[in-house]
Parts: C-alpha cells; sequence; structure tokens
C-alpha cells in the first residue's frame, strides 16, 4: 500500500461521506422535527440530479445549472410535504414508509418519462476537469475537492442555520416540543414546509454534486437511501452532530474498507481466501459496524435529548 | 412484623433537577401503605423505579430481603410485585377478559406455547371471569376494552393487578379520574383487598387515603418527610405545613 | 363473514388457476403460482407486522437467502465446489432455506428488537440490503447478474418441471402457512405477541419478557418466508439480488396492508391483487408504476381497513 493511494481513498471517503450527510442531513431533520419517515427522501437526491443535467445542456454551465436547480428541488420537497406527508403527520410510522414507498414509484416513473430510461452524462466545465497536486505530489480531480468543498460549506451552513437564526431557533424547539412552538403563534405548518423544502434542497445538492461523477440514473437515490438509513441510525436518529461525524465515519469505513480490506485479510490468511472474502466482507462492513453501535448504544452515537 | 418492601436511599435525577431525592420508605407485611404528595412530588418517578421501568442512579430497592434495584421489569412481577398504572394501561384491542386472562397466564409458566388456542383454556377464562366478577364487571367481560367507561378501565386495572395473586400490590393512583360514586366504589373494593395483599397506595385523593391506609408516608419534592398513621399525620406540623395546609 | 372469505378465497385459487391453465393460457398459471409464493411470504409477514406491530421492512431477504438455498447446492451439484452443500435433494435444500433464514432473523432479531419505531424499520431494511450487496459481491454465485438454477429441487412424489405439481405445491404450502399463523396467532404465544403490539409497557409489568417473544415470533416468520423463497427459486429458475431489493420488501408490506393487516385471508386477498393489478396496468403501459404507487398513496391516504375490511365492511385495523 503506498501512501499517496491511502491519501487518495481517504479523500473520497471524506467525499462520499459529505454527500451522504447531505442526504442525512435532511432525512434526519425531516425526522427530528416531525416525526416523519420519508422513504422518497433519496428521490429527491435523483431528482436533483436530473434536473441539474438538463439545466446543464440548457445553461450550458454546471455551476449555474447547480445553483438553477436548487429551487426546483426545493419546491418539489415543498409539494411533496403538501400533499403526501402533511396528510399522514398524526399517522404511524407504518403509513409514513407505505405512502413515501409509493411516492418513490411516482417520481421514479415520471422521471423515467420525462427524461428516458438512460443515464445522463453531465458534462464539467474545463476548469473543472483537471488535476490538481497537492503537497507531497499527490494528484486528485480538482472536481472532487469542489465536491469536498461545497459539501463542507453546506454543513458549516446548515449548522449555522441551526444554531445561529431564528429560523434554527424554532427549528430546535419544534424538535423537542411541538405544542410549545405553536403555542408561541408559529405557523407550525409554514415551519414544516420549510423543513421540507430545506431538506429536499440538501438532497437534490448531494444529488447534483455526484452526477459528473456518475451520471444521473434512475435507481441512483434507491441506493443511497439505505446508507443513509445507516447513518442516522449510527449517529442517533434526529442529531444533526451525529448525522455529520457517523456519515464521515461511514463514508470512511466504507471507501477504505472496499480497497484495502484486501491488502488487511492477506497479512493473516491466504492470498486467495483473502481474494473471495475481503469483497464479501467489504460490502457487509458498514452493515455490521451499525449492528455493534446498536449493540452497545441501541440510540446510536449521539441520541437526541428527550422530547 | 417484617418488612416486605425496603426502599433506601434512593436517588434519580433528570438532567439535574432531583426527581428522587434520598427517599427512603419501608413497606410492612401485610399493611395497606398510602404514599401522598402534591402533584410534581415525584410519586411516578418512585413507582417507575420500583416496577424497573426506570433504574435509580443510586440507593436501593429490596423486596423480601433480596435486593431488585436493577432487576430487569419483566422479572419482578414472578417475584409476586403487581402494578396498576395511573394512566389507564390496557389492551384495547383485546376483550375485557382476554386482558385479565393475558395476566393469568403470565403466572402459568411460560407462554411458548403454540398449539392449543389460549381462548380454549378453561382455567384461565373461569379465574379470569372470577377476577371479573370480584371488581364488579362480570357483564362485561366479553366486551371489547375500548368499549368501557373510565370507571370501568380503573376496575379492570385492579382486576389485572389482582390476577397475579402478588404479595405486593403497588397500586398507582387507582382513584384517578374518577367521579365522587366510582370513587366511593373503588374505596369500597380497596377495602376489600385489604388485610389479603400487602398494598403500596400511591394517592392524591386524601379522603379516600385517611379512610384505607394503615400508615402513610408524605412525599415532597422527592423526599418522605413524615411517615405514620393517619392519625400522626394528620397532626405533624411539617406535614401541615408542607402539603395539608395548602389545600386545606 | 371472515370465514367465509377465506373459504371463498382458497376455494377460487384451488380450482381458477387450473382451469384457465388447461382451457385459456397456461400463462395465467405462472401467475397464480407467483401469486401462492408470495402469499406464503405476505402470510409469514402479517404474523409479525400485522399481528406482532414490528414493522419489518426486509422481509424479502428471507424470500432471497430461500431462493440461494435452492440455487448454490444445486449449482455446486451441477459445476462441482463445496461438496457438502452440493445437492438436489429438495428436502436437504427446503431445510437449508429455512434453517439459514430462520438463523439470519435469529442474529439480526437480537439487534432489531433491541429498538423500537422508526429504528426498527430502517434497521430492518438496512440488514435486508446487507444480503443483498452480500450476493452481490460473490462472483461465483453470478453477483449482480444472478444465478440460473439448471435442475430444480427433487422431491418425492412431486415433479416440480411439471407446472401443475409446482403450483399445487405453493397452494397446499400456502393453505398450510395459514393454518400455521391461524394456530400461532390463537395461542397463548399468540396473545403475547398481540399483547405486546396493544401495549408493551402492560405486558412487561404482567413480566412478560417481550423481547424474547417477539425475537422468536421473527425466526418464525423468516423462516416461513425463507421457505416461500426455496418455492420461488424453483418457480422462476432464476434468482438475483434483486428480488431482494428493499422494493421488493415495500410490495410484501403492500400485499399485507392493502389485502388487510391482522386477518387471516388478507395478505392473500393482497397478494391477488396485487399480482392482477401489476399485470394489468403493466400492460397497458410501460410506466405502470405511476398508476401503482398513486394508488398506494391512496390507500394509506384512505382505505385503511384494507380489502378485507371493504368485502366485511370491517375496519381490519386498529
Amino acid at each position: 500500500m503506498d501512501l499517496s493511494l491511502i491519501v487518495i481513498q481517504a479523500l473520497n471517503g471524506v467525499q462520499l461521506g459529505l454527500l451522504l450527510f447531505l442526504v442525512a442531513s435532511g432525512l434526519t431533520l425531516v425526522f427530528g422535527i416531525l416525526d416523519f419517515v420519508n422513504l422518497a427522501h433519496a428521490a429527491l437526491y435523483m431528482v436533483g440530479a436530473f434536473v441539474c443535467a438538463s439545466f446543464t445542456f440548457f445553461l450550458g454551465n454546471f455551476i449555474w445549472a447547480v445553483l438553477a436547480a436548487l429551487p426546483v428541488v426545493a419546491f418539489v420537497g415543498y409539494l411533496v410535504e403538501r400533499f403526501v406527508a402533511r396528510p399522514l403527520y398524526t399517522r404511524d410510522h407504518l403509513d409514513h414508509v407505505l405512502a413515501t414507498f409509493g411516492l418513490i414509484l411516482v417520481i421514479d416513473t415520471l422521471v423515467h418519462m420525462i427524461w428516458g430510461p438512460a443515464g445522463i452524462a453531465v458534462p464539467l466545465p474545463d476548469w473543472l476537469r483537471g488535476q490538481i497536486t497537492l503537497p507531497g505530489g499527490i494528484v486528485v480531480p480538482s472536481f472532487r475537492l469542489l465536491i469536498i468543498g461545497a459539501g463542507l460549506a453546506a454543513a458549516g451552513g446548515l449548522f449555522w442555520l441551526v444554531n445561529h437564526t431564528r429560523l434554527g431557533m424554532l427549528i430546535r424547539a419544534g424538535a423537542s416540543n411541538r405544542t410549545m412552538v405553536s403555542a408561541l403563534g408559529i405557523d407550525i405548518q409554514m415551519l414544516f414546509s420549510l423543513v421540507f423544502a430545506l431538506g429536499a434542497t440538501l438532497a437534490g445538492l448531494a444529488g447534483m454534486l455526484i452526477a459528473p461523477i456518475t451520471e444521473a440514473s434512475m435507481g441512483m437515490g434507491n441506493s443511497i437511501i439505505i446508507t443513509a438509513f445507516v447513518v442516522i441510525i449510527v449517529g442517533g436518529i434526529g442529531s444533526m452532530k451525529g448525522a455529520f461525524i457517523a456519515a464521515l465515519l461511514i463514508g470512511l469505513i466504507d471507501t477504505l474498507g472496499r480497497s484495502f480490506l484486501d491488502d488487511l485479510f492477506k497479512i493473516v490468511m491466504s492470498p486467495a481466501a483473502a481474494e473471495t472474502s475481503a469483497p464479501a466482507v467489504s460490502a457487509m462492513l458498514i452493515y455490521i459496524i451499525m449492528a455493534l453501535v446498536l449493540a452497545l448504544r441501541p440510540q446510536g452515537l449521539f441520541p437526541p435529548k428527550v422530547r | 412484623m417484617t418488612a416486605i418492601l425496603e426502599i433506601n436511599g434512593l436517588n434519580k435525577s433528570f438532567g439535574g433537577i432531583k426527581a428522587t431525592d434520598n427517599l427512603s420508605l419501608t413497606v410492612e407485611q401485610g399493611e395497606l401503605h398510602a404514599v401522598i404528595g402534591p402533584n410534581g412530588a415525584g410519586k411516578t418517578t418512585l413507582i417507575s423505579q420500583l416496577t424497573g421501568m426506570q433504574f435509580p442512579d443510586s440507593g436501593s430497592v429490596k423486596f423480601k430481603s433480596r435486593d431488585i434495584t436493577r432487576m430487569a421489569a419483566h422479572k419482578r412481577p414472578h417475584l409476586g410485585i403487581a402494578r396498576s398504572f395511573q394512566i389507564t394501561s390496557l389492551i384495547m384491542q383485546m376483550s375485557v377478559l382476554d386482558n385479565v386472562a393475558l395476566a393469568l397466564q403470565a403466572c402459568d409458566g411460560h407462554s411458548f406455547r403454540f398449539l392449543r388456542p389460549a381462548r380454549s383454556v378453561n382455567s384461565l377464562r373461569e379465574r379470569g371471569r372470577a377476577l371479573l366478577d370480584r371488581v364488579g364487571l362480570a357483564d362485561n367481560a366479553d366486551s371489547p376494552t375500548a368499549a368501557l367507561s373510565h370507571g370501568e378501565h380503573r376496575r379492570m386495572e385492579i382486576a389485572i393487578a389482582l390476577a397475579s395473586e402478588a404479595e405486593l400490590m403497588l397500586l398507582d393512583e387507582p382513584m384517578a379520574g374518577l367521579g365522587a360514586q366510582e370513587s366511593t366504589e373503588m374505596v369500597g373494593l380497596l377495602q376489600d383487598l385489604k388485610g389479603k395483599h400487602t398494598i403500596l397506595l400511591i394517592e392524591h385523593d386524601m379522603d379516600a387515603v385517611f379512610a384505607l391506609a394503615d400508615r402513610i408516608s408524605v412525599l415532597v419534592y422527592g423526599h418522605i418527610i413524615a411517615t405514620g398513621t393517619p392519625d400522626e399525620i394528620r397532626g405533624n406540623e411539617a406535614v401541615q405545613h408542607a402539603y395539608l395546609g395548602e389545600e386545606a | 363473514m371472515r370465514a367465509g372469505l377465506t373459504v371463498l378465497v382458497m376455494v377460487a385459487l384451488a380450482v381458477v388457476p387450473p382451469l384457465l391453465y388447461w382451457y385459456a393460457n397456461p400463462f395465467y398459471l405462472d401467475l397464480a403460482s407467483r401469486l401462492v409464493i408470495l402469499g406464503i411470504a405476505a402470510v409469514s409477514l402479517n404474523l409479525i407486522l400485522g399481528y406482532g406491530g414490528l414493522v419489518s421492512f426486509g422481509h424479502a431477504a428471507f424470500l432471497g437467502l430461500g431462493a440461494y438455498a435452492v440455487g448454490i447446492p444445486a449449482h455446486h451439484w451441477l459445476y462441482g465446489g463445496m461438496d457438502a452443500i452440493a445437492t438436489t435433494n429438495g428436502w436437504v435444500q427446503i431445510a437449508l432455506a429455512v434453517g439459514v433464514s430462520g438463523l439470519f432473523a435469529f442474529l439480526t432479531g437480537l439487534v432489531c428488537l433491541r429498538t423500537r419505531g422508526v429504528y426498527f424499520i430502517m434497521i430492518t431494511m438496512a440488514f435486508a440490503q446487507m444480503i443483498y450487496y452480500l450476493i452481490v459481491s460473490i462472483e461465483e454465485y453470478g453477483g449482480d447478474d444472478g444465478l440460473v438454477i439448471d435442475t430444480r429441487s427433487e422431491l418425492p412424489f412431486i415433479n416440480l418441471d411439471d407446472p401443475l405439481q409446482l403450483y399445487f405445491l405453493g397452494y397446499v404450502s400456502l393453505l398450510v402457512a395459514m393454518l400455521l399463523v391461524r394456530m400461532i396467532v390463537h395461542s397463548r404465544f399468540g396473545m403475547v405477541l398481540q399483547g405486546a403490539k396493544g401495549n408493551e409497557e402492560r405486558m412487561i409489568s404482567l413480566g412478560y419478557n417481550i423481547y424474547a417473544y417477539r425475537l422468536v415470533a421473527y425466526v418464525i416468520s423468516g423462516a416461513m418466508a425463507g421457505y416461500a423463497g426455496a418455492l420461488l427459486g424453483n418457480f422462476t429458475t432464476f434468482i438475483s439480488p434483486e428480488m431482494m431489493d428493499w422494493s421488493r420488501s415495500g410490495e410484501l408490506m403492500f400485499m399485507v396492508i392493502l389485502g388487510g393487516f391482522a386477518t387471516n385471508v388478507g395478505p392473500v386477498l393482497g397478494a391477488v391483487a396485487f399480482i392482477v393489478l401489476e399485470e394489468v396496468l403493466s400492460s397497458w403501459t410501460i410506466y405502470w408504476h405511476l398508476p401503482f404507487g398513486l394508488m398506494l398513496i391512496g390507500v394509506v391516504l384512505f382505505a385503511r381497513g384494507g380489502l378485507v375490511g371493504l368485502f366485511t365492511g370491517r375496519g381490519g385495523k386498529k
């Protein structure tokens, strides 16, 4: 194993972690405040990627496309809140899960109808296509650094929003005491819509950022949603800090596990055995971590305060 | 007299607020011991720690000299501790008799029995009906639980607590929410149980407590400030000051 | 009323598919076979979801494990390797399917059942996805591309290559599964399971270790679904990780809810409705998931008793 490979893979892990955080933060926000389980959350991640792809071709520039696509995803999030989530707040989680499962089918099919079954590659402007040489001679694609930068900025913005603004205060108050917030005369309905739209925007942003690497494709949401669940389970459902730490942890473990587990296994077993068992174990690694965390702390690493 | 339940130096706080503060209390075999106290005195927290729904930060609970401080909640009933809930806690989807039968079934060995329909086990059904008869609900045995009134639910709670023939019954505000007529009936019911079971009665209703209790403990801010016979408690100045004075 | 409905549905399932097979289009028997097999899985899910109140979103994993318990031994039987499990003996394969899914249910149940509510939903989902990725990562069994089962399970007196015999094995299995769940539900064990759904705190304070009871129910349910998986493998003769995707689990849940939660015949009716809808809608348009998804949302929002509730005028839920 050489060092530069490890650094590159670690950066990839951080990148995956930040994308996971963008998806998971919306989930945990919506769950923490609205007590609503939204399986269709990652469908908004996919919608973000597709809308961004179209805008990139229309506007001719990826960055402008992202900025234009964000409000569109926010609006889709609002529609989901208004027509599916809102009637279900008083119902149990089973109903949430079923209805949003139906919603996934609807959104997937609509995307299929609008953009067709094939994936859409999203071209990057030239200045993002290059590579950057880091101190130590490690070469990384500049776009990956942009993802990390954008992810960190979004995470920072989210923490600032939640901890230092009036909206954030209401969000925190709403998470611990819903009736109190309504008693304060705040339009709780409005607050819920905002939170939902915010969560959608974050997930959409994650989809837009990944699209130039993987292309916008059907089913991209369905694979990330479970990992995002693992993140918020490990972090503690409803905890923003937990989601952040767990997202980085899961991103790193998953990426490094896939890259280096066979090398590690070769230390203790025959190369042939390592070649066959490493992929299987690395595929299950994050779930095993999740099980271990839960066995020790059923509420996750950072359980939110009692509501 | 021998002590059946000994609580020693119990402490429990929630985020800096002491809900139970160095609480010590002894319940003697056979007595009806009432715990009274103003709202927020920590009665519910005390019950949770006795039933194992919550564990104390420090202190000990002994049942028949055996330390049960950290014993799992589901094991305690098998030692002979039964409880009723302050907020009616029944299985609303099931019939009245089913609820009582489930309580009886809990004391009838394990329930990893898959073959025979539980509703055809006559011993459970008959004893269930007898218990319902004892609390005056014989006619409602086959009704859905959800269809009964609040007062009837309170009596179901008692029937279920009786089912285990427990030595110690923890009754958490059995009068809660009852009208005058229903309260009188409940007092009659408890009067009937008195002497047959050791009862720790957590109660808000003063008339009921003074009519029923052999001894009374007064709980204020998580701490027992006095224990004695009803007459002693009536005459206790600290109690009058801390508690009775406010209401009188 | 409900008993009448059950008899009606089961008699129809015994008579109609063979008639269609002989006199109309053999293809209908395929649909019916899928129906009865998925019906078994839905009935098993209903035990924990409907009667136990445990919203498990990973049930397709058991189906998949059961199917691979047929596919992997058959694969080794034909192509060598892993002599210990290489067999086409149906008894061994079914035992393997039931054993492996039961064991998986036990191990994951140990963790899942320590949690409540939404944690439970997500964790069951995550563990199912773990099996999905595990199979994807194993090249030998086809990974993503799936595995063709070149030879079906061999059972005495039954030839699974005959579609009619396969169908009736599925049908009888479904009948047995329904009777089994019915028996469990009414037993002392079942009363505890339902009591824990109705009021957890009460059951604990009566002295029930509800964790242990739920775990046993979870294992029974998983093992039953594993058996259904073994049949499914024999039916499709092609298995892939896709069959344990979480949307498959969602479909099973949908069958239970659509048919009627915590009723004996509900999951079967749900499976009927699901298969018919899928068939009719997908023959109209390739975008059939759109009306299907809308319908699912509609059912949740407006029709809470499920089909059983509709037919008998009683809500199956709450």
